[in-house]
């Protein structure tokens, strides 16, 4: 047994904590560079006087040092309550918290049926190589990475939910449907399959070139030649090492699929983060923009490192360098 | 003698050559530089080819079908606006904002790849943990938060899609010029007092055309793709100037009754960004077929 995978483990936690560092500043200084600040959503209702913005700065504590500022917000951060909301003033973390849900079971559902549908189309182009299949995959792949997702969206819409009738165009539930699950899933449909066209492309790319790499190695020849059937050595021999370097294909996806999730939920009125987002952003609610970009990236670091532990974990071939 | 003066030159033509037959036998790539040839053309005489003013508006004509008279060969919208004009005004939209935020990207990208790959150490570790930062955030995210601050133009938003995607760029530059640094070529060159501007832009640059070449043209394809975005969102171009991505929005409110209104803007961003797709990727092949940039 590799005796120094915790310290591995701890190095590559100790190596996002500068990451984490980045991000705040970054998060922080674009909101607070944009023009008119965070109080520019005021400077344009007429029946907010100068003196009512003066007040609101001190309030809010804008009239600090920049520096005072950013600490104020990491300790907001490091409390728990991430500052409060422009409208309504509740925490901006119970905000997003509540929309979390809705958006991990949006994303979640995707993304296994991606995973799922990428890696056997992925399978099937690698083993037939140049066929007809391969180069309609791989074209069509090629496709869906070039449709603008919200079109897309936005012609499911009219072809399920408009033209034949079959699907809702939007939201969660039917009216006082609250909580029956088969309401929801009829609603998660469409947008799952918007998210799942755009995940199912590059997957099922990587895929491909992963499994190419591996069967074409000296021991899946040795396999072959010990008169294995082809079934076996693919799914038993190829299959775990061509889909390793897929995990970290998970970390590197997350920034995606929160985008592609922000464009899904926009389009299909699904209450999850990204809509929250849109709104926030049409409202220019400083504090739930900030605490969403903060959120999100923090995701992003806490999901590759724990791709990269994963694949630490599974693949003894590693260098835990 | 006139053997040696002769040969780079055979060389270089053959591999030109050789360039050009291995990207003409990539069939997609040859359809991908038509499409994007069409739309350039298209797009670059819009004021010729638009039979109609595209803000023109007359309520008489309000929603025409697509294909029912020579007038208005596409139809017209809710304000009975000429499609077929809109579209090709809107095309210029959306490679002016392509082609901008690819040179942003491409140059701040490179810059940023040549300086870390080429000094190391400190200012290579600082560059690269910038880019690691900054690709934690996903972009349509950063775009917005940037896109609804700022007042939109067409320069704006060009700027904004191309300052915050040159970070790939960046990673492959640096690999590129990590590997050739201590090449012979660049050691003489420094031996002969080369300073480090001149080593960059004169010897690194120039060997590293294909990659970033590639690269650059993937870059169209994505711009194209986050400006539809950010215009469907409505932080992009403002009505009543066209673009395809804010028709699609207006499109949006009359959905049952003209879908053709969604339809046409929908298809010419994929036919585009799809053109810039197979392109990059028949370049991509055409220069190494074992050129990748997935990472």
């Amino acid at each position: 047994m590799r005796g120094d995978l915790a310290g591995y483990i701890v190095r590559r936690i100790l190596h996002s904590i500068p990451l984490v560092f980045g991000v705040s500043v970054i998060g922080f200084g674009i909101m607070h560079l944009a023009p008119g600040g965070p109080l520019s959503v005021y400077t344009l209702n007429p029946t907010i006087t100068a003196a009512d913005i003066e007040r609101l700065r001190v309030a809010l504590g804008l009239d600090q040092p920049i520096h005072v500022q950013y600490l104020g917000w990491v300790g907001s951060m490091l409390t728990g309550s991430w500052g409060y909301t422009l409208f309504g003033g509740r925490p901006v973390l119970e905000v997003i918290l509540e929309r979390v849900p809705a958006t991990v079971l949006l994303m979640g559902t995707s993304l296994a049926l991606a995973m799922v549908i990428g890696t056997l189309l992925g399978i099937l182009g690698a083993v037939r190589r140049y066929s007809l299949f391969d180069y309609l995959a791989t074209t069509g792949a090629m496709l869906a990475l070039s449709f603008p997702t919200f079109w897309f969206g936005l012609m499911a819409i009219y072809i399920f939910a408009i033209e034949l009738r079959w699907l809702p165009s939007g939201g969660m539930y039917s009216f006082g449907e609250e909580g029956n699950v088969l309401d929801l899933l009829r609603h998660l449909v469409l947008p799952q399959m918007v998210l799942t066209l755009v995940l199912v492309a590059t997957w099922s790319r990587y895929a491909r070139s992963s499994f190419l790499e591996v069967i074409q190695q000296d021991y899946i020849r040795t396999a072959k030649a010990k008169g294995l059937s082809s079934r076996r050595v693919l799914y038993r021999h190829a299959f775990p090492n061509a889909v390793i370097p897929l995990v970290a294909l998970l970390g590197i996806q997350l920034p995606t699929l929160f985008s592609g999730a922000l464009v899904a939920e926009t389009i299909f009125a699904w209450p999850g983060m990204g809509r929250l987002f849109v709104d926030a952003l049409s409202m220019k609610d400083h504090s739930i923009l900030m605490g969403m970009v903060m959120f999100t990236a923090l995701i992003v670091i806490v999901g590759n490192l724990l791709a990269d532990i994963a694949i630490a974990l599974i693949d003894p071939r590693v260098k835990l360098g | 003698m006139s053997d040696l003066a002769i040969s780079p030159r055979t060389a270089s033509r053959s591999y030109g050559a050789m360039i050009l037959r291995r990207f003409l036998s990539h069939r997609m790539a040859v359809v991908g530089a038509i499409v994007v040839f069409v739309l350039c053309f298209s797009a670059l005489f819009a004021q010729f080819i638009a039979p109609h003013d595209p803000l023109r508006i007359d309520t008489s004509l309000r929603f025409l079908p697509p294909f029912a008279s020579w007038e208005y060969p596409l139809g017209t919208d809710d304000l009975g606006r000429d499609t077929l004009s809109r579209l090709l005004y809107g095309g210029q939209v959306s490679l002016i904002v392509g082609i901008v935020a690819m040179l942003t990207t491409m140059v701040t990208g490179t810059l940023v790849g040549l300086a870390a790959g080429y000094y190391g150490g400190v200012v290579d570790n600082l560059l690269m943990r910038l880019v690691d930062t900054l690709l934690c955030f996903p972009q349509v995210f950063l775009l917005l938060v940037i896109a609804a601050f700022v007042p939109p133009t067409i320069l704006s938003i060009s700027l904004i899609i191309g300052l915050t995607s040159w970070m790939e760029v960046s990673r492959i530059v640096r690999a590129q010029v990590s590997t050739i640094k201590s090449s012979d070529f660049v050691q003489a060159a420094r031996g002969f007092g080369a300073t480090n501007w001149r080593i960059m832009l004169v010897e690194l640059l120039p060997n590293i055309v294909a990659p970033v070449l590639v690269a650059a043209t993937l870059k169209v394809a994505t711009a194209v793709l986050m400006e539809s975005y950010i215009s469907f969102l409505g932080y992009g171009v403002q009505p009543p100037m066209a673009s395809w991505g804010n028709m699609l929005t207006n499109a949006q409110g009359y959905f049952d009754t003209a879908p053709y209104l969604a339809i046409l803007p929908g298809l010419l961003i994929t036919l585009s960004v799809m053109g810039f797709n197979f392109l990059g990727d028949g370049l991509r092949d055409a220069f190494d077929a074992r050129l990748k940039m997935d990472a």
